[in-house]
């Protein structure tokens, strides 16, 4: 099949990471740690704004299946993606079925007539799975804000810096399990920082004291 | 050898070998390098910076004056202090004689930072540091315990105890129990050296430095901690302080506590004849130390009353003590270092103290100066504490404590109280104390009195720092330069603050002392840089299609952090070769480019249409759906900050587009507009820049390509006009069209979901093969346009000119009411005929491609350049060569430049005039007759 016949499929920006990410996992196992690197799968992504005290919040969560999270830097999981608190009146709601329920062309109804919005973000960002004991560790190699289970426990979300690169970050877990969300454009510079700050746990641990 | 059984905390089991200035020598695990040169008896170990004098090792830490060295093995670095490298086995050193070297090769060690999160961290691991780190622990908290030494437990000495045991022992205990809690983190070898507002500490940690030329490669060498803790507790210690004396920099002469630490740490005994002078208690310690192991002491107290308890533990070891005498200069041998001291009465003293006493180690002790850098950092008020002759911390700062030495508290019991408040463990009573005798400097010649041994400052040149009209401590510091140094003042800096004073006649705590600023120690850029080198210092950007370029031999040119082909070279081609043919082939038949990386921005809301008249200077409200209307954008200033086009998607909903350069800036514009000044509107804005991949798909036959590929598409001018955008699918994936035009062509912008954005655009040129199509790069892009005249936002612009001068005053409206810029707009100035006005340029010799930023000037028939100052008419922004005109061409900014349409002008260009005629912006088809195919 050649390429002007061959169907169109998606591409994700990390496909060709996948085997130094493998590595890095076995490489780290050899040393007794405990690190996973992965591209998370693809997931339809909508940019949602709304008045939260408005009245188009009931619809939304009803067509989402899960309500939309107030509490700040908080998330909320639906049957097959995350309702992500971006701002007071910002959420970004991923499906990872690409349902059409939660998608723009059916979410921009409901509040384009109460002053929202509704914009089809998929191919904006994608998406790193990072776990492991030492997930916590390479993180806070390169992300100033403190990410302890008592800070940061899962269910928090925070929009801020890893390396150099913007990064929606999710707490999946107590500090072992995060999804990291950056621009697609950028995927490419994290995961080389990312595989270069692990370097730390490929060899043997440091000695006491050191 | 200097070295004495029974004394140390080194490893005698394990012998390493160094190499200094061209010398073998051995040492031990636990040394450092100064250590290990004194136990050899080196004294001199360089020279000073200006004078050339020899210079020794004066301090067993980071507050040595002198003790510089350049390490060349491992890795070579210069000017670090030997009293603070470790030594390691094959370590290749040498002494500093002024300046150090930087090295020539790169460093490959590995450097990084960490940020850490803590509710207390404490600063220093000696007994009041510890206890406070132990208290907080035990409440539960996290707690960071950073320490500069290579173990926990400040100056205590092995005869110390606390609790009922050797205060080794003790230490040893907190530490092992701070080791059991999962959150404290406790880090000796790093140094806090910088501490700003809200609880934010910088620290360097020295890794793998110790371990020498083992130091594992994937471990960073050094790690920057950026700490960030609700509680500061300094614990930081003090630094024992010289006394200025005529010669008092020669090598041998050592503060007393160093004398000390050398002996107790690592089993050196610094000299054999020893003489000490000081004005305070600690050095008693010294003196009977070093006497019991082994050396003739004499200890010189400028004091009249000297200590009972210390007196007796001196006489008993030996120690001669001869109080009421100050030591008033010193004699040296050939290689000079100390041989002898002269004394003298102090003031009430023994008239007779005058003398020589040989020797060949003098240890001083001018009192203590509390550490207390990270207070005075973060603005933390120093008082003058009449008492300790010193600055220490007074006002309290929010946040923030200093305990122990550093907080001025000399005992142990105090020390320990501050730690651990009722839980301080029990300390024998110390021996009463007797007051130290502040003492900054004794009677002889000033020339030779140093106050900063690193920068070879001494008393005179204070005298010439306030005879010249020097009265503030921070004018006489950057006068004398005292405190400058690698060691900023730790020894120094108080005594030329006391001198300073005393010879204003005023008070120490009347005139005050320099402010305290990070870092604290030296710290490597390479360090600071941290991981941020090579392919890491600034993100590289790429688009969904980036493989395809790497594969297809693009060369890439950075634009903003976007990697962006510049051109797609074919064997053999240099740039201008493959730019002709992609041009060519752009008016010709038809070429494809990645234009991705374009600022993408989704306007949404009932307002959407009146926000955009604000912004733009022309019309969006008027746009019909399915219609693409080429704006721009200005500031407040009317100058052009961006342009773009905007499509209409539906009545409340529009898809604008930025430059690549631009998008974070734009969409930062647009939301401050929106936020804070009309929050009323009904808008919301999201960067979709990295949603869409963007392919203009350019030239005659792109309609034909287009039709091929997309077979549900009517493509024909009448279905799908210039300017209007269609949605189309393909294998059900949505694409979406636009006829935009960048180069005058017909052409088309193919949009997709970025995640599709590479199969499409490998779907587009494998069904333009027979078509010719060629891909092309932003070289190519930018010829294109100039040849339409379009200008591109940043290169032919400059925040100085508007839309007139561009002569697109078409794209200002003047219809609306107001929008960003339109009163700038009627201020005279921007209506000056003389303004700068983009232009066409053509050499008339149709050969020369003048530089871009080439001036021009009036034509001189004489083909010279008049005598400066020649006016200038304007400069180049543009210049290519021209496939389509078969020339080079270029645009201008020419001040009434369309008024001097058909002129010749003079650009200077390597040495003679180039004459170019001044013509219309748009070279191409002036008529527009080719976008329609």
């Amino acid at each position: 099949m050649t390429a002007e016949t061959r169907p169109l499929r998606p591409a994700h920006p990390l496909e060709s990471w996948e085997p130094a990410f493998a590595a890095l996992t076995r490489e780290v196992a050899a040393q007794g740690g405990d690190l996973v690197l992965e591209p998370a799968p693809q997931a339809r992504a909508t940019d949602l704004r709304l008045d939260p005290a408005g009245p188009a919040r009931p619809a939304v969560a009803a067509a989402l299946g899960a309500g939309l999270p107030t509490h700040p830097n908080t998330w909320t999981a639906t049957d097959d993606g995350e309702i992500v608190w971006l701002g007071p009146d910002e959420w970004l709601v991923t499906s990872r079925y690409a349902r059409p329920d939660a998608a723009e062309p059916a979410l921009r109804p409901l509040v384009a007539g109460h002053g929202g919005a509704a914009v089809d973000v998929t191919g904006q960002r994608v998406a790193l799975r990072l776990r492991g004991r030492l997930a916590r560790e390479l993180l806070a190699l390169g992300c100033a804000l403190d990410l302890h289970p008592s800070a940061f426990p899962g269910g928090h979300c925070a929009q801020t810096l890893l390396g150099q690169a913007g990064v929606l970050l999710l707490a999946l877990g107590d500090g072992d399990d995060y999804l990291i969300h950056v621009r697609s454009s950028f995927a490419g510079y994290l995961a080389e920082w990312l595989l270069d700050a692990a370097t730390e746990f490929r060899g043997a641990a440091p000695a006491a004291g050191t | 050898m200097n070295r004495v059984d029974g004394y140390g905390r080194i490893d005698r089991s394990r012998t390493l070998r160094f190499t200094f200035d061209g010398t073998v020598y051995t040492g031990h695990p636990g040394d450092t390098l100064a250590s290990a040169l004194l136990a050899h008896g080196v004294r001199v170990v360089g020279s000073s910076i200006k004078l050339g004098r020899p210079r020794g090792i004066t301090a067993a830490w980071n507050d040595d004056a002198t003790g510089l060295v350049q390490i060349e093995e491992p890795f070579p670095e210069p000017m670090l202090l030997a009293s603070t490298v470790e030594l390691t086995d094959g370590l290749v050193a040498g002494g500093v004689n002024g300046q150090g070297r930087l090295a020539t090769v790169a460093d490959t060690a590995r450097y990084d930072r960490r940020h850490t999160h803590c509710d207390t961290l404490v600063v220093g691991a000696g007994p009041a540091g510890l206890l406070a780190a132990r208290t907080a622990a035990r409440r539960g908290e996290r707690v960071v315990l950073v320490d500069d030494r290579r173990e926990a437990g400040g100056s205590l000495a092995p005869t110390d105890r606390i609790d009922g045991r050797a205060a080794h022992r003790f230490v040893a205990d907190v530490v092992a129990e701070l080791a059991g809690y999962t959150d404290v983190l406790h880090l000796q070898r790093t140094t806090a050296f910088g501490h700003y507002d809200d609880g934010f500490v910088l620290a360097l940690q020295r890794r793998t430095d110790h371990l020498g030329s083992d130091a594992p490669g994937h471990l960073s060498r050094q790690r920057v901690h950026r700490i960030r803790a609700r509680r500061t507790v300094v614990a930081a210690g003090a630094h024992e302080r010289p006394v200025a004396f005529a010669d008092n920099d020669r090598p041998g002469i050592m503060l007393a506590s160093a004398g000390r630490e050398y002996l107790l740490r690592y089993g050196v005994l610094v000299g054999r004849e020893v003489a000490v002078f000081t004005t305070d208690d600690a050095a008693y310690a010294a003196a009977a130390d070093l006497a019991g192991a082994g050396a003739r002491v004499t200890l010189f107290d400028a004091r009249t009353t000297t200590p009972a308890h210390w007196t007796r533990a001196c006489t008993d070891t030996g120690v001669t003590v001869r109080a009421g005498t100050v030591v008033t200069g010193t004699e040296a041998g050939p290689d000079g270092a100390v041989t002898a001291v002269r004394t003298g009465p102090a003031p009430g003293g023994d008239p007779a103290g005058g003398t020589t006493t040989p020797c060949d180690t003098l240890l001083v002790s001018g009192g203590w100066t509390p550490a207390a850098h990270l207070f005075s950092h973060i603005r933390g008020t120093l008082v003058f504490d009449d008492a300790l002759g010193a600055f220490r911390p007074g006002g309290a700062v929010a946040g923030t404590e200093v305990i122990g030495a550093a907080n001025g508290t000399l005992d142990l019991a105090g020390c320990l109280a501050e730690g651990a408040g009722a839980q301080a463990p029990s300390v024998a009573p110390e021996p009463e104390r007797v007051p130290t005798l502040v003492t900054w400097w004794t009677p002889g010649d000033p020339a030779r009195q140093f106050v900063d041994l690193a920068r070879d400052a001494t008393v005179a040149d204070i005298t010439r720092a306030l005879d010249a009209g020097m009265r503030s401590v921070e004018h006489v510091k950057r006068y004398t330069t005292i405190g400058t140094a690698h060691d900023q003042g730790r020894t120094s800096g108080m005594i030329a603050a006391g001198i300073t004073a005393e010879l204003l006649g005023r008070s120490a705590g009347d005139l005050g002392t320099t402010t305290f600023r990070p870092p604290y120690v030296p710290v490597a850029f390479g360090a600071l840089a941290g991981r941020e080198r090579g392919d890491l210092f600034d993100p590289v950007r790429t688009t969904a299609v980036h493989p395809w370029h790497v594969a297809h031999g693009a060369v890439f040119e950075d634009v903003g952090q976007w990697k962006r082909p510049r051109y797609f070279p074919r064997p053999g081609e240099d740039m201008d070769t493959a730019v002709l043919r992609e041009c060519a082939a752009a008016r010709r038949d038809v070429a494809i480019m990645d234009g991705s990386t374009l600022g993408k921005i989704d306007v949404q809301g009932p307002d959407a249409g009146e926000f955009l008249d604000r912004v733009y200077t022309n019309m969006m409200s008027s746009l019909r759906v399915g219609r693409v209307r080429y704006g721009v954008m200005c500031g407040n200033d009317g100058m052009v900050g961006d342009d773009g086009t905007v499509l209409r998607l539906a009545e409340d909903h529009y898809l604008l587009t930025t430059t690549t350069g631009g998008a974070a800036t734009v969409l930062g514009h647009l939301e401050d507009w929106l936020q804070t000044e009309w929050p009323h509107l009904r808008v919301h804005l999201t960067s979709v820049t990295e949603h869409w991949a963007v392919f203009p798909v350019v030239g005659p036959r792109s309609r034909e390509l287009l039709r091929q590929v997309f077979p549900d598409l009517d493509a024909s001018n009448d279905a799908f006009g210039f300017m209007s955008w269609q949605d189309t699918a393909l294998d059900g994936v949505p694409v979406r069209l636009a006829r935009i035009s960048f180069s005058g062509e017909l052409a088309y912008e193919v949009n997709v979901d970025s995640r599709y954005g590479l199969a499409l655009w490998e779907r587009l040129v494998a069904a333009g093969a027979h078509l010719g199509i060629t891909p092309y790069g932003t070289e190519t892009m930018h010829v294109l346009r100039a040849e339409k005249g379009f200008p591109i936002i940043g290169q032919d612009t400059d925040g100085t000119v508007t839309p007139h001068d561009l002569g697109m005053s078409w794209v200002v409206s003047a219809k609306k009411d107001d929008f960003v810029g339109k009163r700038s707009f009627a201020r005279p100035e921007n209506n000056d005929p003389q303004r700068k006005h983009l232009v066409g340029l053509l050499p008339t010799d149709a050969a020369t491609r003048l530089p871009e930023g080439a001036q021009i000037v009036e034509f001189a028939a004489d083909g010279t350049l008049p005598p400066p100052p020649v006016p200038m008419l304007g400069h180049i922004t543009s210049s290519y060569l021209s496939a389509e005109l078969d020339r080079p061409f270029a645009l201008a900014l020419v001040k009434g430049g369309r008024a001097r349409i058909g002129e010749v002008v003079h650009v200077p260009h390597e040495g003679s005039l180039v004459a170019a005629e001044i013509t219309g912006h748009v070279l191409v088809d002036p008529e527009g007759a080719r976008r329609d195919g």
